[in-house]
């Protein structure tokens, strides 16, 4: 497992060496906090001192954010073909799947945490409750976590970055989606209940909410530990075969 | 070093590596011939562990590809078709991760390897250009330096001086003629007359199969007067 660290190393550094990663660490956060002073957010209207009103949007934006950076971690070494200089290097797959994949979720892990000044201003404005505030940001995190997972999944199906974009957008939005009664219902229309019910348990907004309510329920960090150490498996044998 | 037995590779319906089978001993130079798509490619690619053989082994140094790929590669230096290499980091970070890669941690062990690399390939005045902004023939010395930079036993070359002028072919071809002697190579090339420079045996692969196994002299008294690429139509002529 020694050899994790030169492919994390040499992964997470790459964001910084073009301007993927100044232009994604910026439109995120304009995006993130436009959002949450938007008049949907309500972050003055709502008079409390949280970040309810910023974190509530991630879900959403994850979606959209996240497949933007798991696109290329496995369809650009397809791509240039350095997939053949890495996997001829003295590494096992799974070595080079958990590097790509932590060097990812660390850089997702940065981008959510550069929205301090948020909690600074909430802190500055009011009294907010910091255990609700640590929670939040775990959760956002695992989630980020959760979403990656499945985006390198899908990277790695492909050396086309749009195709994989648009399949981690899809699949990531099922799971999203899952956590609406009107998709659950329609499930239901075809599916038995009980099937139904248990691929309800699927959506991220549940598991998610729970930590923004100030909750850490191992249930739900399960979840999505559980979820990326699934689509890693299956990163693995996607590349393996 | 290089044990091959049998290596079948099919894609689709076209079987691309059809039973081939040859050795080669430490400081040999196996040079590799044949058309466009006869299979070289493949056949170095299920030698390097990256493409699976369907049927056949095929061994380096007595460890099987098949059974512990991490030691073949840790004994191997491979340089693929073209180079690829990451394109936004610059000479020096993408030799230093190779070095971690492959073992050189300490940051005194990993300048060392990376500088000799450098000096060996003659990268000194690239070394911290991004590779993307290289020349096609700079990027094949990048290419080349990653794959001695550990000074591994057995070198596989896929076209190593494809893309270079006529000098640095040359200096190129000195320089693994120097290490050849303790080493094992193979390389696979287009060019007749860097057989005839630099390799001790000759392969010449044609339709997946190996038609000619042998040294460049044998081969070229396979017709006397004949010049050596007249040979090599004669051999792989089915193959167009």
């Amino acid at each position: 497992m020694k050899q994790v660290s030169p492919i994390f190393k040499r992964e997470f550094l790459g964001y910084f060496r073009s301007p993927v990663a100044y232009v994604f660490l910026v439109a995120f956060l304009v995006m993130s906090v436009s959002l949450a002073f938007s008049r949907y957010g309500g972050f003055f209207k709502g008079g409390v001192a949280g970040m309810e009103s910023y974190f509530g949007f991630f879900p959403w934006l994850l979606l959209f954010i996240v497949p933007a950076v798991g696109m290329r971690l496995w369809s650009e070494e397809k791509r240039s073909g350095t997939v053949e200089l890495l996997f001829t290097l003295p590494i096992t797959t799974l070595e080079a799947v958990l590097g790509k994949f932590l060097a990812g979720w660390a850089f997702l892990t940065l981008a959510i945490l550069l929205s301090f000044p948020m909690a600074l201003t909430v802190a500055w404005l009011g009294r907010p409750d910091w255990g609700i505030v640590v929670s939040t940001y775990l959760g956002a995190i695992l989630m980020a976590g959760g979403y990656l997972g499945v985006c390198a999944l899908t990277s790695a199906l492909t050396k086309n970055q749009v195709i994989s974009f648009v399949l981690s957008l899809g699949a990531c939005a099922i799971l999203l989606f899952l956590g609406f009664s009107s998709f659950t219902a329609t499930l239901e229309g075809f599916l038995p209940i009980a099937a139904a019910d248990a691929l309800a348990n699927f959506s991220f907004i549940t598991h998610f909410d729970a930590f923004t309510k100030g909750v850490i329920d191992p249930k739900d960090v399960v979840f999505f530990l559980s979820l990326m150490g699934f689509t890693l498996f299956l990163n693995v044998v996607a590349l393996e075969r | 070093m290089i044990e091959v037995t049998g290596l079948v590779k099919t894609y689709g319906n076209k079987r691309a590596v059809d039973g081939v089978s040859f050795s080669v001993k430490r400081g040999e130079i196996l040079g590799f011939l044949g058309p466009n798509g006869a299979g070289k490619s493949t056949t170095m690619k299920m030698i390097t562990g990256f493409v699976r053989p369907d049927a056949g082994t095929a061994t380096v140094d007595g460890v099987n590809i098949a059974t512990d790929p991490v030691a073949v590669k840790r004994k191997l230096g491979y340089l693929p078709e073209s180079a690829p290499a990451y394109g936004e980091m610059s000479v020096e970070e993408f030799l230093g991760f190779i070095a971690e890669v492959r073992g050189f941690r300490a940051a005194d062990a990993k300048r060392t390897q990376v500088d000799r690399a450098i000096r060996l390939t003659q990268l000194a005045s690239v070394r911290r250009q991004t590779i993307e902004t290289l020349s096609k023939g700079y990027k094949q010395r990048v290419g080349f330096a990653q794959a001695l930079l550990h000074d591994p036993p057995v070198l596989v070359l896929d076209e190593p001086t494809d893309g270079l002028d006529p000098n640095q072919k040359i200096e190129v071809r000195n320089l693994i003629k120097s290490m050849a002697v303790e080493k094992a190579v193979i390389l696979s090339t287009h060019i007749l007359e860097e057989v005839d420079a630099i390799c001790t045996r000759v392969i010449i692969i044609s339709q997946g199969k190996i038609v000619a196994d042998e040294t460049p002299a044998a081969l070229r008294a396979r017709s006397p007067g004949a010049r050596l690429d007249e040979i090599f139509r004669s051999l792989t002529r089915s193959d167009t």
